[in-house]
């Protein structure tokens, strides 16, 4: 489904990314971690379109979408969500959720059937008429998913749509991001709690100073000495 | 659970029959009032729409100018009947819009900076009629007087005080109403969502540019089609009356004083502010002072800005629902 | 001939250095509260007032009486900060953008009531006058007004760098959490740069007071100068400020004597969207991807 084949982001005096491939294939969930600064939200704005790679491409199903504007992205089912969740605050949870769905249809209705759907599916459908402003944070992350899943992507992009939570609303999320796969959904996210990644992800695709380090499953990349050494540092041994 | 989007149309349909009924009895002094506050209130409904969409146009004056003056000169020197010539007005300020909007997006120039290039724009343009001969620069433009006892409204679109009542009333109704769909359509959404984040809003999948040239397109096309039949019923336009900022800032108190969120509130906003604007005026000229007009202008409007901060319509509203028994 | 555009050059110069002063007062306003004062130009015209009024009773030169006229807008703009525009600091930009509508129009009318619409010029003879270094024939009020301008915006620029105030203001405007963080008082900081943006307006308008006939309407044209300048120069960008002054000051100089005077200030208006389309930032903003 997705392809990115030698990415490479560079702002002034700092390269990013740097000559980064990986594939996410159809109905994958694949994990991109690595330590901060590795550049993995970098990636996400590239391949979404937020920001346009210095080199390397991307590809949607076979079409290069690397460079497009990101509503154009979206439009073609990638869609992703922002580490910094960004709700119109101005807006209701519902009328948040069917900006999302209007990605879809032009019609109000139908739009808002969507758009109530899923909020239903991340459990804030008693809070459908609040104001986004006035939600807690557990709640912004959740619509925040709720907005992306109605805008009906094909491959959806969660930038670590976990932190801050407790643990009982990640493994919610968990559920939701399960039960979105076998819908026939691909997903490529970000995420630094490894219970996550280790419980959710097909693959894992680890980043360092921008450079791809390793790439595998689960099990393999958690022993992997290279990753481990990245995260800790050289001395330390796993107890 | 799921509310109702739009608001029930009817009770501004009543609201606007009932406005239109009392036309006949109304004397010349009130319906000439009453017209100027329609004109507002479609001056207002056309900026609030750019302002949903978060762009600050303080060049509005430039959009009711070129309708105005296409509009006029296209009746009295291309002889062209009005009923087309104020549509080219529409289209001809539609346009501009789109160019201004369109050069805003391209570029990114956002908030601050947008408003001043509306002025920039607006004043560019102001300058260039006071130096065209063809539209009369500064000395303006005149349409000839009509003769009342010869003149058919519905041909030349002028006649009387009541005439042109009926006539701003219709086209202030119509643009309200078209502007309550927008808003409640996706394209009202989109521009909701463009307004508090765009970036977030285009990762969703919104067309922001698009999105964007849309709303001015429209906004400039409605304040265009006011300026028309403005200038119309002036009969005269100069650039430095029509084109000017102080004019581009008056439009848009009504509909900040009414309040931003509902088209309604552009509405009741030129209700509050055109006759205290008269008020104002007419107080000035009672007391002898140059000035006491607008020394009573900027006091009420901040006193409304400062206790009134959504406008004074949503807190009619607040306090309609309140007062309903449960 | 190269003698007159040296000349109109050189004043062109001269007034660019009083815009700036105009201008810095504009965008420390907008560097540290992110507010646009719309009535900027209304508190030049207040300046002009105070310069004309001394001048008329006690005929002392104006350029003498801009340390004056600072002093009074510093405690009107502390005084309005302290009392109204603080609480407008969380409010969307539409709400602050008609708050300062609403101070430019009581300002204006107040005028108007107090003075009338007539113009008051300031007769003196140095308007007439000019000093003649080489070639060069200087306007003595323009020079005057450039040099008390420098004055005040050296001296401005050492409050920044050296005063325990100017640094906190400094801060505010760099990273508004982190200042608060470390015990800046905020409300305050934002009533003394309240203070002094107006308190440069005044300068300037007590400056300029020779150079234009005192009225209340001269407001609007104030307004736009300064906003120009700041977009050109860098919302918030005191060089961008100083700089944007006199591009600004010798642009429409030259588009006088090039085109005609009534074009000087569409000349102006072309070059900020030319900046506006290169640069949205302005030439010494912020540069975005």
């Amino acid at each position: 489904m997705l392809q990115v084949r030698a990415l490479t982001k560079a702002f002034r005096g700092l390269t990013a990314v740097r000559d980064v491939s990986f594939d996410v294939a159809d109905n994958e969930i694949v994990a991109l971690i690595g330590p901060n600064g590795a550049g993995k939200t970098t990636c996400f704005n590239v391949i979404s379109g937020a920001l346009k790679p210095t080199a390397g491409t991307v590809m949607l199903s076979g079409e290069i979408v690397a460079g497009l504007p990101p509503e154009q992205i979206a439009m073609k089912g990638l869609v992703r969500t922002f580490q910094i969740v960004r709700p119109m605050r101005t807006m209701t949870v519902l009328e948040n959720a069917m900006i999302g769905a209007f990605a879809r249809t032009a019609d109000v209705s139908k739009a808002m059937d969507t758009a109530f759907r899923s909020i239903a599916r991340v459990g804030l459908q008693n809070k459908a008429d609040a104001l986004a402003g006035n939600l807690t944070l557990p709640d912004r992350k959740m619509l925040e998913l709720a907005r992306a899943i109605a805008a009906g992507p094909r491959l959806l992009l969660l930038d670590e749509v976990m932190a801050g939570l407790r643990t009982a609303e990640s493994d919610r999320i968990v559920d939701i991001i399960r039960s979105l796969k076998a819908e026939g959904m691909t997903v490529l996210l970000i995420e630094h709690i490894m219970r996550v990644v280790m419980a959710l992800a097909d693959r894992v695709v680890v980043l360092h100073h921008g450079e791809k380090l390793a790439e595998g499953k689960p099990s393999e990349i958690g022993a992997d000495p290279k990753v481990i050494e990245s995260y800790l540092g050289k001395r330390t041994k796993l107890a | 659970m799921k509310r109702a989007l739009s608001p029930r149309p009817w009770p501004a349909f009543v609201f606007f029959l009932v406005v239109a009924g009392l036309g006949p009895v109304l004397d010349s002094f009130w319906l000439s009032l009453l017209t100027l506050v329609f004109f507002y209130a479609l001056m207002g409904l056309s900026w609030n729409l750019m302002m949903s969409a978060g762009l600050l146009s303080l060049g509005h004056a430039l959009f009711l100018g070129l309708g105005a003056y296409t509009t006029a000169v296209l009746t009295a020197s291309g002889g062209i009947s009005p009923w087309l010539a104020i549509p080219a007005g529409t289209v001809i300020s539609a346009l501009a819009g789109s160019m201004i909007a369109w050069v805003g997006g391209r570029f990114s120039v956002r908030g601050v900076q947008f408003a001043v290039l509306t002025i920039a724009f607006a004043e560019l343009v102001r300058v260039l009629f006071d130096n065209w001969n063809f539209v009369g620069g500064t000395g303006g433009f005149f349409l000839k007087a009509i003769n009342p006892d010869t003149n058919r409204p519905l041909l030349t679109l002028r006649g009387g005080a009541l005439f042109f009542y009926f006539a701003f009333l219709a086209i202030t109704a119509a643009a309200y109403f078209l502007v309550q769909r927008l808003m409640a359509s996706r394209w009202g959404f989109r521009w909701r969502a463009i307004s508090e984040d765009e970036d977030a809003a285009r990762a969703l999948g919104v067309p922001a540019l698009r999105s964007k040239v849309l709303a001015v397109a429209i906004s400039a096309g409605l304040a265009g089609l006011g300026g028309g039949l403005f200038g119309l019923m002036q009969g005269s336009l100069f650039p430095d009356s029509t084109m000017r900022l102080q004019l581009s800032i008056e439009v848009l108190i009504a509909p900040i004083v009414g309040g931003l969120g509902s088209p309604f509130g552009s509405v009741m906003g030129a209700f509050f502010v055109v006759p205290l604007m008269e008020f104002a005026n007419v107080l000035g000229q009672r007391t002898g002072y140059y000035g006491v007009n607008t020394l009573i202008y900027g006091i009420v409007i901040l006193a409304v800005i400062a206790f009134l901060p959504h406008g004074i319509w949503p807190r009619v509203v607040q306090f309609v629902r309140s007062a309903r028994p449960a | 001939m190269t003698t007159l555009y040296l000349n109109v050059i050189a004043g062109g110069i001269l007034i660019g250095i009083v815009y700036a002063l105009i201008a810095l007062g504009l965008t420390i306003i907008f560097g540290v509260m992110r507010i646009v004062n719309f009535a900027h130009g209304e508190m030049v015209v207040i300046g002009m007032y105070v310069g004309y009024g001394i001048w008329s009773v006690t005929k002392i030169p104006p350029w003498m009486i801009a340390p004056v006229a600072a002093l009074a807008l510093f405690m009107l703009g502390y005084a309005l900060q302290r009392s109204i525009v603080n609480a407008f600091i969380e409010r969307p930009q539409h709400a602050q953008f008609i708050l300062f509508i609403s101070f430019a129009l009581i300002i204006t009318g107040l005028h108007l009531v107090l003075f009338g619409p007539d113009s008051r010029p300031i007769d003196i003879i140095e308007s007439m006058q000019s000093y003649s270094i080489g070639p060069l024939r200087l306007d003595v009020v323009r020079s005057q007004a450039a040099l008390m301008a420098l004055a005040l915006i050296t001296g401005l620029i050492l409050f920044l760098r050296q005063s325990m105030l100017g640094r906190s203001i400094r801060a505010a405007a760099d990273n508004l959490i982190g200042a608060q963080v470390i015990g800046i008082r905020i409300r305050n900081v934002y009533s003394v740069t309240a203070g002094i943006g107006m308190a440069c307006a005044g300068a300037a308008g007590a400056l300029v007071a020779p150079m234009f006939d005192t009225q209340p309407f001269l407001a609007t044209d104030f307004t736009l100068i300064a906003f120009i300048i700041v977009i050109v120069g860098g919302l918030g960008s005191l060089t961008g400020a100083l700089l944007g002054g006199v591009i600004i000051g010798l642009s429409e100089a030259l588009a006088a004597l090039v085109f005609s005077p009534a074009l000087k200030t569409v000349f102006s208006y072309a070059l900020l969207t030319i900046v506006l389309i290169w640069r949205p930032n302005g030439l010494f903003g912020e540069q975005s991807r």
